[in-house]
């Protein structure tokens, strides 16, 4: 099997891409999915607000995966489901397996990297207690109430802030449970202020901050959990300690994009975002493979990573028909003090249309601060921003021009800064 | 005069709405950065709404469950009833996005749509 290009995951990534790349001529195009329906984690999204960037409408994660749906099907690109990608080389053959086939290799001359993110389990933020039934993950709680027709429990518990946490706690709420409270770590939210407002505010569900659950008991199944407000270390402080009873704790504490994959083929990935390092076409290291949305970093919007996924399939299409530049001029992007980091990590400075968007995250909340961007000494940009959070990441616009020095030779490295007034 | 600040919930951008009150009626509102974010202030003070989304059962479908949502928001107090109102009916395949669910759900003025296909199992 032969393919131009070869998109791994069929979520909004993925489709964004696929149709991105059949719209700029591109026909012999596969997309590879491990589940049985397209749509990805949109699919179990159900609550509104995806969207209103990308068509200026509300939609729900379905409504909007199932637009790009029908294109694919429209257009007639090749999709298979209920395959699992076992393997990518660095030379662009995709080792697959279905019922179907069995084990496959498929040859592709570029391949667009879209398999997304996974949640942080119990393991990864090591709670003490007994390791009874009844601790979800958010999102498998999410898949289990929206889609399969389970619910998890009756009284619950959620650890942690972020957005599929707190939609939860209003879904769990108007299917009849009781969300006890929300407990955070941090001294904010990290998810959307929106979110806090309409999923916690309006049914009176307490949102903790500083604090954090210290052991879960239950032998079978979980019957309470102890939490404690946290010092500025982030160490429990264990007079403050409080049992609640629950039957249910759902960890809401992160995402971490999954490439197991991109590491076979020798991608190398940043340790901050745990996704693949990138140029300003989403290319990775190895010539021709490009990655995109979640995979390579995580986004709090939909609508940007459908922006990504355009962007990654148009410089596909423009590798497959050798008019993507590889020698040129590198300009280094660095992660300055306040930034925790930025994608792309790097620029061609010859494949710049006419400006690169950069996506980054601010390491704390900052209010009435400033963005700025410097190449040494000179600075070349200066936004102010209201309000920075780690929940909300924020887009920069450097224009083409800015990347040249006074000689007009392109600069050899940028640093986004926070500046605080 | 009384202010009342609030988190506009239309779009992400979650503006820091401020509301100036004299009494009952509405003076001043500022801090948003679009005409929804307006409405939205408008809205909150007066008459509450919120969309709902939610899932309705499903019979003889490639899933047991199908997710819907009201078309417009409806008034925030009636969220709970929606519900309820909702855990009444059951889906039957060929269910298509946008298909009409429950018309004008209790007098709202409302309709709910279904928001994914359901096919036959």
């Amino acid at each position: 099997m032969e393919y131009d290009i070869v998109i791994i995951g069929a979520g909004p990534a993925g489709l964004g891409a696929a149709v991105e790349a059949y719209e700029k001529g591109v026909r012999n195009i596969l997309i590879i999915e491990r589940d049985s329906y397209p749509g990805g984690i949109l699919q179990q999204c159900i609550h509104n607000g995806f969207g209103l960037i990308e068509f200026k409408e509300e939609l729900s994660g379905p409504e909007y995966a199932e637009r790009f749906i029908e294109k694919v099907r429209k257009y007639g690109i090749n999709m298979m489901l209920n395959t699992m990608v076992l393997n990518i080389s660095s030379d662009k053959i995709v080792k697959a397996v279905n019922q179907e086939n069995g084990v496959m290799e498929i040859k592709a001359k570029a391949i667009i990297l879209a398999m997304g993110c996974r949640e942080r389990p119990r393991g990864a933020i090591s709670i003490p207690g007994t390791r009874p039934a009844g601790i979800f993950t958010a999102g498998t709680a999410q898949r289990y109430v929206n889609m399969e027709g389970y619910m998890p429990g009756k009284e619950i518990v959620i650890l942690g802030s972020g957005d599929i946490g707190l939609i939860m706690a209003r879904r769990f709420t108007l299917e009849g449970a009781t969300v006890k409270a929300v407990v955070e770590l941090m001294p904010y939210s990290s998810g959307l202020t929106r979110n806090i407002v309409q999923c916690l505010d309006d049914f009176g569900i307490p949102l903790l901050l500083s604090h954090t659950v210290i052991e879960i008991r239950g032998k079978e199944r979980v019957e309470g959990v102890t939490i404690a407000q946290v010092d500025e270390n982030k160490k429990p402080i264990l007079s403050t300690a409080k049992y609640i009873s629950c039957d249910t704790l759902i960890l809401s504490v992160g995402l971490i994009p999954e490439n197991e994959l991109s590491k076979s083929a020798g991608i190398m990935l940043d340790p901050v975002t745990g996704g693949p390092l990138v140029n300003e076409s989403m290319e990775t290291n190895v010539e021709g493979i490009f990655a995109c949305g979640n995979v390579l970093q995580v986004h709090d919007l939909v609508d940007n990573v459908t922006k990504e996924a355009r962007l990654a399939a148009d410089s596909a299409v423009k590798y497959i028909n050798k008019m993507l530049i590889k020698e040129g001029r590198h300009i280094d992007v660095k992660a300055g003090s306040g930034i925790r980091y930025v994608v792309p990590q790097m620029v061609n400075y010859e494949n710049i249309d006419d400006k690169v968007k950069f996506h980054m995250r601010p390491t704390d909340v900052y209010k009435n601060a400033y963005i700025t961007v410097k190449s040494g000494d000179k600075q070349i940009i200066r936004k102010k921003m209201q309000r920075l959070t780690p929940g909300e990441m924020i887009l920069i616009d450097v224009p083409k021009d800015k990347f040249l020095s006074d000689d007009l030779s392109p600069v050899g490295e940028i640093t986004f800064e926070v500046e605080v007034v | 005069m009384v202010k009342r600040e609030l988190t506009c919930i239309v779009c992400p951008n979650g503006c820091r709405l401020v509301v100036e009150m004299e009494g009952k009626e509405i003076v001043n509102i500022t801090g948003y950065e679009c005409k929804r974010g307006l409405k939205y202030a408008e809205d909150e003070i007066i008459a509450p709404k919120r969309t709902l989304t939610t899932i309705v059962k499903a019979e003889m479908g490639h899933l047991p469950v199908v997710s819907v949502r009201t078309k417009e928001p409806i008034p925030k107090e009636l969220i709970g009833k929606a519900v309820l109102e909702l855990s009444k009916i059951t889906l039957k395949p060929p269910i298509n996005v946008g298909d009409i669910v429950v018309k004008n759900i209790l007098d709202t003025g409302v309709d709910v749509i279904a928001t994914r296909n359901l096919y036959s199992k």
